[in-house]
């Protein structure tokens, strides 16, 4: 799991990061990638890289594991860079590079550039790696509560993404009997042209459509005989709740935009 | 007279205009402290009785009642209020991301104060011996599991009446017998009605009573030991009877005397005790 990709991937703790409530990370993350765009100086952009490294630190996890599992982002980073190197043309011609002449504003545009796709890939996984799926999904549904007057359905949403997250791991195992079962009878998934390949899926798609089909017809009748008729009058068994540590945290995150408002040139 | 509690009148249902007739004029009823079997053949109707009872199929002649309210769109969410449901999947109605989530789904949707909930999702997995699994996802359990953590929903939610639809099917001996003498209490300490659905003779012994169903229609109504008495015939509908009754027969042919229809090995051994010491 050394070199496992980590968007998305959500790694227990104990940190102070974990414990926060997750709609105080949401929202904070929220306002970096809008303030990540004000950010026009060295200074600033220290000040948004110390606040990211920082907060990467408070999760415990190891940053060289954070760091390793972007890996493809990092790619995409140094392209971008190369990218603003070679097009780029302001300032003064610094270098050449393979008969390239490379401009000073290209430098640092790109490296601001870079910068910024870093720091915002960084925070916003930093969300995944220390929330549950689960507990994104319930903050989700507490923040969007107000859309609630407009009729937006909020609490089915959230219902949806959380059915979602119970039944992927089942379908899953389910992929996997199912391309066994047919392996096992002689669908070759692994060799062969692309097209032979992509022809060997339709047996195994349309059995897992079958089954889910059938799954999600006997799930609504249980859910409705254990007595479900919708968001209203329910009570919740997990709740958030807003702890001093989010406050402090809110706090050190307004610092934080008033340390940008003055670094700002 | 008794009260009943469940009552089917003359009930015929089918699940569509085009399709046969899955229950013929289905007539039964229900006490409310009792435990009754019902058991059939595969597809002889078991589980469309269940999912009238609370109003998740309506029939298209005859009329349900249940603790008093005819079934109807209008009665439905308070007939599902006392009645708990175990269906056959136990993966398709695992509702919750991890086992108390699951279990406090009944309660959430009955609006139960959360202190309330946490108390009962405790006592109803201890009940079950799953609270060790609190937090555990539905796919890092067995089966069997899952059945332990779908009675302990139905056991939090106290119904009046508790219909497991093959829900012991997926446990190993022992664990049945620690889950039906769990069930078995709980009914004896809140005179519950309970309704066990099974296609295997072996599990309606201790029943109270036993609704044999056969191609739609009700074939016996019976207690357990006048069913074991058909052998043959409920051999003809499909039903194969347990060892210890087909051993009784066979002594019974060899010229051994058996007066009462054995239940249990226990039974069969009181049974052969009695006729050796006349001898
Ligand atoms: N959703 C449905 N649509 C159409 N026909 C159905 C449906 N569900 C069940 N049936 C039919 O109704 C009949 C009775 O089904 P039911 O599920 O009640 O049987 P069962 O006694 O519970 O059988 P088993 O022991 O296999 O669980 C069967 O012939 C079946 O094919
Ligand atoms: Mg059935």
């Amino acid at each position: 799991m050394n070199n496992a990709f980590i968007i998305g991937q959500y790694i227990p703790g104990e940190s102070i990061i974990h414990r926060l409530d997750p709609r105080t990370k949401i929202t904070i993350i929220f306002f970096f990638v809008i303030i990540v765009f004000f950010a026009n100086s060295i200074a600033s952009y220290g000040l948004l890289t110390v606040f990211s490294i920082g907060s990467a630190l408070a999760t415990r996890i190891k940053l060289s594991y954070i760091i390793k599992g972007l890996t493809p982002v990092w790619f995409l980073i140094i392209f971008t860079f190369i990218l603003h190197l070679v097009v780029t043309r302001e300032g003064d011609v610094l270098f050449e590079l393979l008969s390239f002449p490379v401009y000073s504003g290209a430098v640092a545009q790109g490296s601001a550039i870079s910068l910024r796709f870093f720091l915002l890939i960084l925070v916003t996984s930093l969300l995944t790696l220390t929330t549950s799926p689960i507990e994104i999904t319930d903050a989700i549904e507490s923040l969007l509560h107000p859309l609630k007057r407009i009729k937006f359905p909020v609490h089915e949403l959230a219902l949806m993404m959380s059915i979602s997250l119970r039944f992927i791991p089942t379908l899953m195992q389910e992929t996997e009997k199912i391309s066994k079962a047919q392996a096992s009878r002689g669908v070759d998934f692994k060799t062969g042209p692309i097209k032979e390949r992509l022809q060997a899926i339709v047996p195994l798609l349309v059995p897992l459509f079958v089954s889910a089909f059938k799954r999600a017809e006997e799930l609504a009748m249980a859910m409705e005989a254990r007595g479900y008729q919708g968001g209203e009058g329910r009570t919740k068994l997990r709740e958030l709740k807003i702890k001093p540590i989010d406050i402090v945290t809110f706090g050190i995150f307004c610092l934080i935009i008033i340390g940008l408002y003055l670094t700002r040139t | 007279m008794r009260q009943s509690f469940i009552e089917f009148n003359n009930v015929s249902f089918r699940y569509g205009e085009e399709h046969p007739w899955v229950l013929k004029n289905v007539s039964f009823v229900i006490y409310p402290d009792e435990w009754v079997a019902i058991i059939g053949h595969n597809g002889s109707g078991k589980s469309t009785i269940a999912k009238l009872i609370n109003g998740l199929l309506f029939p298209q002649e005859g009329e349900i009642i249940v603790d008093g309210l005819k079934v109807s769109q209008d009665t439905i969410w308070e007939v599902r209020k006392s009645v708990g449901m175990v269906f056959q999947n136990p993966d398709n109605q695992f509702v919750g991301t991890t086992v108390r989530d699951d279990v406090a789904f009944g309660l959430e949707n009955r609006g139960v104060p959360r202190p309330e909930m946490i108390k009962r999702i405790d006592s109803s997995l201890t009940a079950v011996s799953m609270n060790d699994y609190l937090l555990h996802e539905p796919h890092r359990l067995s089966g069997g599991q899952k059945q332990r953590v779908a009675i302990a929903s139905i056991l939090a939610i106290s119904p009046k009446v508790i219909i497991l639809d093959e829900a012991t099917a997926m446990l190993d001996p022992t664990g049945r017998l620690e889950i039906m003498s769990t069930i078995t209490e709980v009914q004896d300490k809140h005179n519950l009605a309970l309704v066990t659905i099974t296609h295997d003779l072996n599990e309606i012994t201790k029943a109270d009573r036993v609704i044999v169903m056969n191609d739609g229609k009700v074939w016996l109504e019976a207690t357990p030991r006048e069913v074991f008495t058909k052998k043959e015939e409920l051999q003809l509908i499909g039903l194969d009877t347990p060892f210890v009754s087909k051993l009784a027969d066979q002594l019974t042919n060899l010229g051994v005397e058996i007066n009462n229809q054995p239940l249990s090995h226990e039974e069969l051994l009181e049974e052969l005790w009695i006729s050796h010491s006349k001898m």
